[in-house]
């Protein structure tokens, strides 16, 4: 299931308490062109609403927030070579994935989101 | 157009040193170089049409205005050259017996005592070499504090969301941790997130009054004590100290520590790498922590660059100072607070203000619904403004307001300058309605149109690499 954080995060739960996390369409949008990323190293704890990585792009330095709690297991290290392809395909862009998910409340449906960014 | 590499042609050259007047010395074998330098070989004539063929392509404040918020690029007097340019300020040494170097003393000591007097602190180091450097000492100075009383649990450095980036890079770097705390709807700190943040573990707050976006916080004497109630120290960004010199101080608005930037505030050209200067100035409590800056205890106090900080930048500051007297420079400070306003109220009916209120030294407009109406963009008026002879002002900038150009007109700029400056940015709102496409493409005259920035942000090329290599 997608769901989205506040703070712009897309988050795909999985039945088996995994999960993947990445930047909404709507943020890269508004960032502008990706030219860093920094992502946390596996076996990190990520805390649902923390800092764990961050985003550089032609405009500014932006956090990156975890919408749930868990543990990484893996990261995309394409992105690191590679930022514009979440300039390119934000939802197919994964930044980390988790095991040991706890969901958080607070999270949106997409269309919860959509409503959300267009009240913005 | 070619590097001077480029333009280099073996054995050409010119006098450019004048004679050595010491004794040649030999170098021991193992401190000279093994092949010779590759230093490019041109003629004097070829040097100087390299570098004003260079200057034609630039845009200084001498070519024209320049409203790059947040930066204060006012018109430095030629006289504040001139002075640092005397013999007696330049040809000196940093180890040279004090005596011989009375007159230079006598600046570090009077230019410290004018900044303090200005700032409203007791104390004042000229050593940091930048704004960031300033901010990294003045931190240094609350840790030193803290931990002067026994006091190690404060880690916590609380910063605005509208602060330069500076602000919680500096806070990293002396090992805090930064807490950013929302800006109210006005732009100005919201005391109640203020007060959630605070707790003993909280070092200080730093914070620049007019704020990042132009606004004078008039809440400022409750916000400091706030954080004095909590035990922690507040310290002043001088990056705004333009809009209020003369007029009000740091000091009597309860700020403990500050840093200003000679370079940007008191008369030198920046932007170009430097050389900067960010003196610190404190309260007498914080003295014992500051940096020397006398030449007299500079050897035995404490350091945090060599020698006496970038002193030709002081001598600039002084003169400056001297020159404008206090009355000239409450005057500077007015006129730039003028101008900002000015050029606000000129452009009432195109660009929208980001917030409804008398701004100090600079003003950001808000170009969301510009955006959304024409679909040019912030960038897009900045990049089309190169075309008629403008600086861009500072864009995307601070990050709490989208779509914001952030303008800075100073107190150097004349009336009829900001009349221009007017019509040209309502010409370009027009513009933008009529035929968005050519401000899509701008600029159409500049030498290089549109960088690449993102080729130039992830693989920037910062040497020439010769070809036979």
């Amino acid at each position: 299931m997608l769901y989205y954080a506040k703070s712009h995060e897309w988050v795909k739960l999985n039945e088996d308490e995994t999960a993947s996390i990445g930047l909404s369409d709507y943020a890269q949008k508004e960032l502008g062109d990706l030219v860093f990323v920094n992502l946390p190293m596996v076996g990190d704890e990520l805390v649902a609403g923390a800092v764990f990585g961050d985003v550089e792009s032609v405009k500014a330095v932006s956090d990156v927030y975890s919408p749930v709690s868990g543990e990484v297991t893996e990261i995309n290290e394409e992105l690191l070579d590679n930022p514009a392809l979440i300039n390119e395909a934000a939802l197919d862009a994964w930044f980390v994935r988790l095991n040991n998910v706890e969901s958080a409340e607070g999270l949106l449906t997409q269309e919860e989101y959509d409503a959300y960014i267009a009240s913005l | 157009m070619k590097l001077i590499f480029e333009n280099s042609i073996e054995g050409r050259g010119c006098e450019l040193l004048p004679a050595c007047d010491v004794p040649a010395v030999e170098l021991p074998i193992e401190l000279r170089r093994a092949v010779k330098p590759k230093l490019p070989q041109l003629s004097e004539i070829d040097i100087t049409r390299h570098y004003t063929a260079l200057s034609k392509r630039a845009h200084g404040v001498n070519c024209g205005f320049y409203p790059l918020g947040s930066c204060t690029m006012k018109y430095n007097p030629r006289i504040d050259e001139e002075i640092a340019a005397l013999e007696g300020f330049t040809n000196i040494h940093p180890l040279a017996p004090a005596h011989t170097v009375a007159g230079c003393e006598e600046v570090l000591t009077r230019c410290g005592e004018a900044l303090a007097e200005i700032t409203g602190m007791d104390a004042m180091s000229l050593q940091p070499a930048a704004g960031a450097h300033g901010e990294f000492t003045g931190l240094l100075l609350i840790k030193s504090y803290h931990h002067s009383r026994g006091d190690k649990k404060r880690t916590k450095i609380i910063v605005p969301d509208s602060a330069h980036g500076t602000n919680p890079a500096s806070a990293a770097m002396c090992g805090f941790t930064t807490v950013s705390i929302p800006s109210a709807s006005d732009g100005c700190v919201d005391l109640n997130a203020l007060q959630a943040a605070l707790d003993d573990e909280v070092a200080g707050l730093m914070l620049t009054n007019p704020n990042t976006v132009g606004l004078f916080d008039k809440q400022i004497l409750k916000i400091t004590e706030l954080v004095h109630e909590a035990g922690g120290l507040v310290y002043y960004d001088g990056a705004n100290l333009n809009a209020i010199m003369g007029v009000v101080r740091p000091g009597d608005m309860g700020f403990d520590v500050v840093h200003l930037n000679l370079h940007k505030t008191f008369a030198t050209p920046h932007g170009g790498g430097g050389p900067g200067s960010g003196p610190v100035g404190c309260k007498s409590f914080l003295a014992p922590f500051l940096p020397a800056s006398s030449i007299k205890t500079g050897k035995d106090a404490l350091q945090v660059r060599s020698f006496y900080g970038n002193f030709l930048v002081i001598v600039k500051a002084l003169t400056y100072i001297m020159t404008l007297g206090a009355e000239g420079v409450r005057e500077a400070a007015q006129n730039a607070v003028l101008n900002a306003n000015y050029l606000m109220k000129q452009l009432e009916g195109s660009f929208e203000p980001a917030f409804d209120n008398i701004c100090m030294h600079e003003f950001v407009l808000c170009l969301e619904r510009f955006k959304h109406d024409t679909g040019v963009s912030a960038l897009d008026v900045a990049k089309a403004m190169i075309d008629e002879g403008i600086h861009p002002p500072t864009m995307y900038f601070p990050l709490i307001v989208h779509e914001a150009l952030m303008l800075e007109p100073t107190e150097t700029e004349s009336k009829s300058t900001l009349d221009d400056a007017a019509l040209v940015l309502k010409r370009l709102y027009q513009r933008a309605f009529d035929e968005p496409e050519s401000m899509h493409s701008a600029p159409h005259k500049a030498p290089i149109s549109r960088p690449d920035e993102v080729l130039a942000a992830r693989q920037p090329v910062l040497r020439y690499e010769f070809s036979h290599e």
